[in-house]
């Protein structure tokens, strides 16, 4: 029972890296690794400001720009330089590497020391643990109200179509260059907001926390989608978060099933294969069924 | 309206795979022209269209539309005066998106894109006009998913968002060849009324020397690379497919492999 806030906590803190994942990997129809760098990114980031004295909100928008310039990179190397999307990614995940250890100095930072949103902003009464529930479902609503506006103006119409079909939207006059790599800007400042979050929750930043973000995020979409659907982009956005709320819940199910915590990351890669595999063996069934009928 | 000066192009230069589709080609279009290109597979029909559509850089030459010279605009830039519809009635809308959201796309044809709503309500009454002119009913479907709507359905409605702004040129590409020949007939008046209505000069490509000698006011075939047959006006109006064979072996040396064109 007492699992359960947390629980929704993390899942909501997620949920940003999450959105930022459906973004590349559904709307631009790329798998964008970029997010295994810009995740620790937005943590070295803010946990880098925060031990500066930074007040905790400047330094997530730092966090936030950082992911940003991530995202660009990636763009500039898969659009204008042409490199396959998937490369250009791992380059610029590899490089981040390198970069967060130079924003921290050091492998990790420790949080507890300063304030962060969680505790700058508590309002009494309220445990750290409730504070973080609060404090993720601002940040998630605003990121999805955002997200769905922006989504819906020109320029985001423009991304989902080069997403969808990029001879078409080039034949009505859009730089798809452009589109991707404004695509691939706002996902990673998302994916590095999310990390700059639960950095702060979890009070600390290590340049090792990126490590299996994409398999994550892709998990909490790919469930998201199975459980809640993907009627309309706004539909989507809903299920995307919720998915990533299921995900953390699954996995605290089967910890306490007694799952050792070092299997995660092969259970989380098992559990995407199979998601991602799904319309195949579907097809195959259909056609199975077909065939008797 | 398009002037194309002695254009070349050569895929895979220097390889093995070297393919020289285009050996200098020189077109001249009035406005208000209607043109049909015929030729036989790997003419370099497609070529021809996607090099003035700047799909491609050419190698050689010079396109310009309506006195601007767009030989060195990227694909996106033409955009602003080039209508398309491609063969594969994929290829023309975004199959994930509505179709009032498709149609706001086409509406802005060659605008930068802005913050504003892409898909206004104010817009929906001039979308459901359009879309009347079709009679295909897709009036009453603003808000479905274009991936939703038959191939006819959707080379139509590309047809449309490609005329919605209008644009200088229009070029087809076999656009109904994917289509049975029911609907292919029916996107192919559906062409010839919105190109006669609004005097567009238009190039379009076809596999079907009935329709080529049907349509528009002049008609070329396109041989290994070159424009080999290019016949207009009154001559064009009178012209057989029989004339057409005899055009093509007097100019080719060799008979017409008639498997490369449906003869009726
Ligand atoms: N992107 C490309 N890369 C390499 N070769 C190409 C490319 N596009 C076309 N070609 C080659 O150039 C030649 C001309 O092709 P093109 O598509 O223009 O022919 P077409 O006249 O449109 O023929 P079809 O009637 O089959 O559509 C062909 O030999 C083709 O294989
Ligand atoms: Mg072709």
């Amino acid at each position: 029972m007492d699992l359960i806030i947390p629980t929704i906590s993390q899942g909501l803190l997620w949920s940003l890296l999450a959105i930022g994942v459906y973004i590349t990997f559904r709307v631009l129809d790329i798998a964008d690794l970029t997010v295994e760098g810009s995740f620790p990114l937005g943590a070295a980031t803010a946990a880098a400001c925060l031990v500066a004295g930074w007040s905790p909100i400047p330094a997530m928008m730092a966090a936030a720009f950082a992911g940003m310039l991530g995202g660009i990179i990636t763009g500039i190397l898969c659009t204008k330089l042409k490199i396959p999307a998937l490369l250009a990614g791992i380059l610029t995940m590899i490089a981040l590497y390198s970069v967060n250890l130079r924003i921290m100095g050091k492998a990790n930072i420790s949080l507890l020391q300063v304030d962060t949103v969680f505790s700058l902003y508590a309002i009494p009464g309220l445990e750290l643990s409730q504070m973080i529930l609060v404090i993720g479902l601002i940040a998630v609503i605003i990121t999805a109200v955002g997200c769905y506006l922006f989504f819906g103006t020109e320029i985001g119409a423009a991304i989902r179509a080069t997403g969808c079909n990029p001879h078409m939207i080039r034949a009505n006059g859009v730089n798809t260059d452009i589109t991707v790599i404004l695509g691939l800007l706002i996902s990673n400042a998302l994916v590095a907001l999310s990390g700059a979050l639960v950095a702060q929750a979890n009070g600390f930043a290590d340049v090792g926390m990126g490590v299996g973000t994409i398999v994550i995020g892709l998990a909490s979409v790919i469930i998201g989608e199975v459980l809640f659907g993907t009627r309309s982009f706004k539909n989507c956005l809903l299920s995307v978060i919720l998915g990533s709320i299921a995900y953390r819940a699954v996995i605290a199910i089967v910890l306490q099933m007694g799952m050792p915590p070092n299997d995660l990351k092969l259970f989380t890669a098992i559990l995407v294969a199979a998601a991602l595999s799904m319309p195949l063996f579907q097809a195959k069934l259909n056609k199975r069924k077909a065939a008797k009928d | 309206m398009l002037r194309i000066e002695d254009i070349a192009k050569t895929f895979n230069p220097g390889t093995i795979t070297e393919k020289k589709a285009l050996k200098g080609v020189t077109l001249h279009l009035e406005p208000g022209d209607f043109v049909t290109v015929i030729g036989g597979n790997g003419a370099g029909k497609s070529t021809l269209m996607n090099s003035i559509a700047g799909t491609f850089p050419v190698d050689r030459g010079k396109i310009v539309i309506d006195g601007q010279d767009i030989t060195k605009w990227p694909e996106h830039k033409r955009a602003k005066y080039i209508g398309r519809v491609f063969q594969d009635p994929m290829m023309g809308t975004a199959a994930n998106m509505q179709i009032e959201e498709n149609m706001a796309i086409a509406a802005r044809r060659g605008k930068t894109p802005t913050l504003r709503w892409s898909a206004p309500v104010a817009q929906r009454e001039f979308f459901r006009e359009q879309l009347k002119t079709l009679n295909l009913g897709l009036e009453d479907r603003l808000e479905s998913k274009v991936g939703l709507l038959s191939g006819g359905q959707r080379q139509a409605l590309t047809l449309l968002m490609a005329t919605l702004v209008e644009p200088k040129l229009l070029l087809l590409d076999e656009h109904t060849a994917a289509l049975d020949p029911k609907t292919a007939a029916q996107v192919l008046s559906l062409t010839t009324d919105i190109v006669h209505k609004r005097n567009l000069t238009t190039l379009m490509i076809t596999h079907n020397m009935k329709d080529a000698l049907a349509c528009g006011n002049r008609l070329i075939m396109l041989h290994d690379g070159k424009i080999l047959i290019d016949v207009k006006g009154e001559e064009k109006k009178h012209l057989t497919i029989k004339d057409l064979l005899a055009m093509f072996e007097k100019a080719a040396g060799s008979e017409l492999n008639s498997d490369a064109l449906l003869l009726s």
